[in-house]
């Protein structure tokens, strides 16, 4: 495909997880969780989309919604110009091949009772990819790509360290040779120094494999040092999309400054101005009426409009989405 | 100069392993000092012995497997705490010295009401009747910035958001004014926003209060906004330790400088981060094997055979009084070596 071409689409992406019943069938059920809400981006080939947030903003929901690891309620996702949602069961594990994910935690999502070599081979022969002496080349190559020893083959994942295990997860996404990889926090669990080489790993890897990043995370500081274009969510929907030079240096919504603001730095001389948003997060089952961020915004112009009319995500800057009534005046 | 409050020397606190595989050195000959007052950050990743220092500082290490070696010592106001009787130590614990936790969710009782909890040491350490001690609880509520302290001293954990619980577990630890909080990973779990909120909150209740904090953290970034002074270790020992500023403009342990240009920042230019991130080689060892010589020195630039055999102390830092600055690396005695590298 051509460079530039949008590689993943998705429009109106909706996921309402269902609240729980009520106990013993007596009162009133729980509202859903509107855990998604509308949410639409696109990401060029080759290129990675950040998608920030808080802890219960949906942004895992998205990224699994888009493999349908998770079924969403409404919208459209395209994958290579493939609608990803229409797919019946067989044709969709056939795109899986080009789709794959990395989840946060490495202790939980590599199976303890089978070896580095076991997992790696599985989805060659599930996707009927390599055979006989095939396998065990491509298994150490995948290992050597990803920067660890073939001797690692024989390990069970408790013998590995976070970094290494994090290093095979990305190798088994890798294994099926995806053009689009979900990164689910793939380096929050893991400590600074390692975090920094499992980044450069993923940098080196894209480059290489010309690989598709939704990369999702709550470090700002992270995403930043990898991200083409960033997305913030709130609420299970985006409030700003930019391109991470613009959504950095001149953030337009007065959530993505106060994110910004919140980070500590590691700089004990750093003058900076810290906004401390007052509050929790509001339950995404009982949003807040007009816009959404209304009861915790700290923006100097708030009023009445923001309290009952919920703000569009629409252009303010070329190329920069924010959904504020005053993004025009930003903080 | 003021006494310190907290003195630790060769503090050494050991695991024996389960599988036989040796004993873990968790803690291996850490000493520091905690002034009056001050807030001290302790950093480090995962493994280096942080927490381990400061469950030994209340004595709260599981024996066995675990055990601290004679020959170690933790004085604080006068009184060595190794050698005082169960009694004693229960006096000072959650009054004179108390705890902060990184788990809100799991360090509360889920079974008691969030006011009761907090009581407890009021009606314990300070002998405070219910009432009084409930009077004290909502005082502590309203203190650590909760809304409607009257109404969420009945409330249960599960009751509370993240932030909330920790704002609970602060209130709990300062519900006897001690000198000295240890606060462990306090804002790790929480989203950035909340824990700008519990920085915030533990910044100002220290001054209010004039407690000392002993911060521990493997985040640069919050130490960098909140401490006086930091110590850093690696592999059971300090390896560095300088006034806050003085740490972070001119690192001279090769681990700290390289901690330091690991960390993704935000302070810098979307167009001067891309690209590659400094990382260190290699990983932290076991504990049941440290390397010898410098434990730093399989991951170290600027190795060479002096530090693959001889441990080095900790050595000044040239220029500053003594003690002021203190490095545990063998570059403070040839620092030709550094620049001929750079």
């Amino acid at each position: 495909m051509t460079p530039g071409a949008r590689l993943v689409q998705v429009d109106g992406l909706v996921k309402h997880f269902p609240g729980a019943r009520a106990l013993l069938g007596l009162g009133r059920a729980r509202r859903p969780v509107r855990a998604v809400d509308g949410v639409s981006f696109a990401i060029e080939s080759g290129q990675t989309l950040g998608l920030v947030g808080e802890s219960g903003c949906g942004k895992s929901t998205v990224g699994r919604s888009i493999l349908r690891l998770i079924e969403p309620d409404a919208g459209r996702v395209t994958l290579d110009g493939v609608e990803v949602l229409a797919l019946g069961p067989r044709e969709l594990r056939a795109l899986r091949r080009r789709m794959q994910i990395v989840f946060q935690d490495p202790y939980g999502s590599l199976n303890p009772r089978m070896t580095v070599y076991q997992t790696l081979a599985e989805p060659l022969a599930i996707h009927r990819l390599a055979a006989g002496p095939e396998v065990e080349r491509r298994v150490r190559s995948l290992l050597e790509e990803v920067g660890l020893d073939p001797a690692f083959a024989r390990a069970y994942p408790h013998e590995l360290s976070g970094g290494q295990r994090q290093r095979v997860g990305i190798a088994r996404a890798l294994s099926v040779e995806p053009q689009f990889l979900v990164l689910d926090e793939p380096v929050s669990a893991l400590d600074v120094s390692v975090q920094a080489q499992v980044l450069n790993l993923l940098a080196e890897l894209q480059r290489k494999r010309r690989l598709t990043y939704l990369f999702i995370a709550h470090d700002l500081a992270v995403v930043k040092h990898i991200a083409d274009h960033v997305a913030v969510m709130y609420l299970g929907k985006i409030v700003e999309r930019a391109s991470a030079a613009a959504l950095y240096g001149a953030p337009r919504h007065p959530y993505t400054t106060s994110l910004l603001s919140a980070v500590p730095v590691p700089d004990p001389t750093a003058q900076r101005q810290r906004i401390v948003l007052q509050g929790d997060v509001p339950s995404p089952a009982a949003p807040p009426p007009g816009c959404p961020f209304h009861p915790r915004c700290p923006h100097p112009k708030k009023n009445d409009r923001c309290r009952t009319e919920p703000p569009a995500l629409r252009e303010v800057a070329p190329g920069q989405l924010a959904a504020c009534h005053f993004a025009e005046e930003p903080m | 100069m003021t006494e310190p409050l907290l003195r630790v020397r060769d503090l050494k606190t050991y695991f024996v392993t389960e599988q036989g595989s040796g004993t873990a050195r968790a803690v291996d000959g850490v000493s520091l000092d905690l002034f009056p007052g001050e807030t001290l950050g302790l950093v480090g990743e995962s493994g280096c012995g942080k927490t381990v220092t400061s469950l030994s500082i209340l004595r709260l290490i599981p024996e066995p497997p675990g055990h601290i070696r004679p020959g170690s010592f933790i004085e604080f106001e006068g009184r060595n705490l190794l050698t005082l009787a169960p009694k004693e130590l229960r006096a000072i614990r959650g009054n004179r010295i108390a705890m902060v936790f990184q788990e809100p969710m799991t360090s509360l009782n889920p079974v008691f009401t969030v006011g009761d909890q907090i009581a407890e040491a009021a009606i314990v350490h300070q002998g405070l009747s219910r009432n009084a001690a409930r009077a004290r609880a909502v005082e502590m509520l309203t203190l650590v910035g909760i809304p409607d302290p009257q109404e969420r001293v009945d409330h249960y954990p599960h009751q509370m958001s993240g932030g909330m619980r920790q704002r609970v577990m602060i209130a709990m630890a300062l519900v006897c004014h001690p000198k000295l909080l240890i606060a462990d990973e306090p804002t790790t779990a929480l989203d950035v926003t909340i824990q700008a909120q519990i920085l915030e909150l533990l910044d100002r209740l220290q001054r209010e209060l004039g407690m000392a904090v002993m911060l521990i953290t493997h985040d640069l970034g919050v130490v960098a906004g909140t401490a006086d002074r930091v110590v850093v270790m690696y592999a059971g020992q300090v390896v560095e330790q300088a006034p806050t500023t003085t740490l972070f403009a001119r690192p001279l342990h090769p681990y700290t400088e390289g901690l330091l240009a690991s960390v993704p920042r935000l302070d810098t230019r979307v167009s001067q981060v891309r690209g590659r991130l400094h990382s260190i080689p290699g990983q932290v060892p076991a504990a049941t094997a440290w390397p010898t010589g410098c434990r730093f020195h399989p991951r170290c630039p600027y190795a060479w055979d002096r530090c693959a055999s001889e441990e080095p102390p900790l050595l000044d830092a040239p220029g500053g009084e003594a003690g002021a600055h203190t490095v545990r690396c063998w570059l403070l005695t040839e620092p030709q070596r550094r620049e001929r590298r750079a």
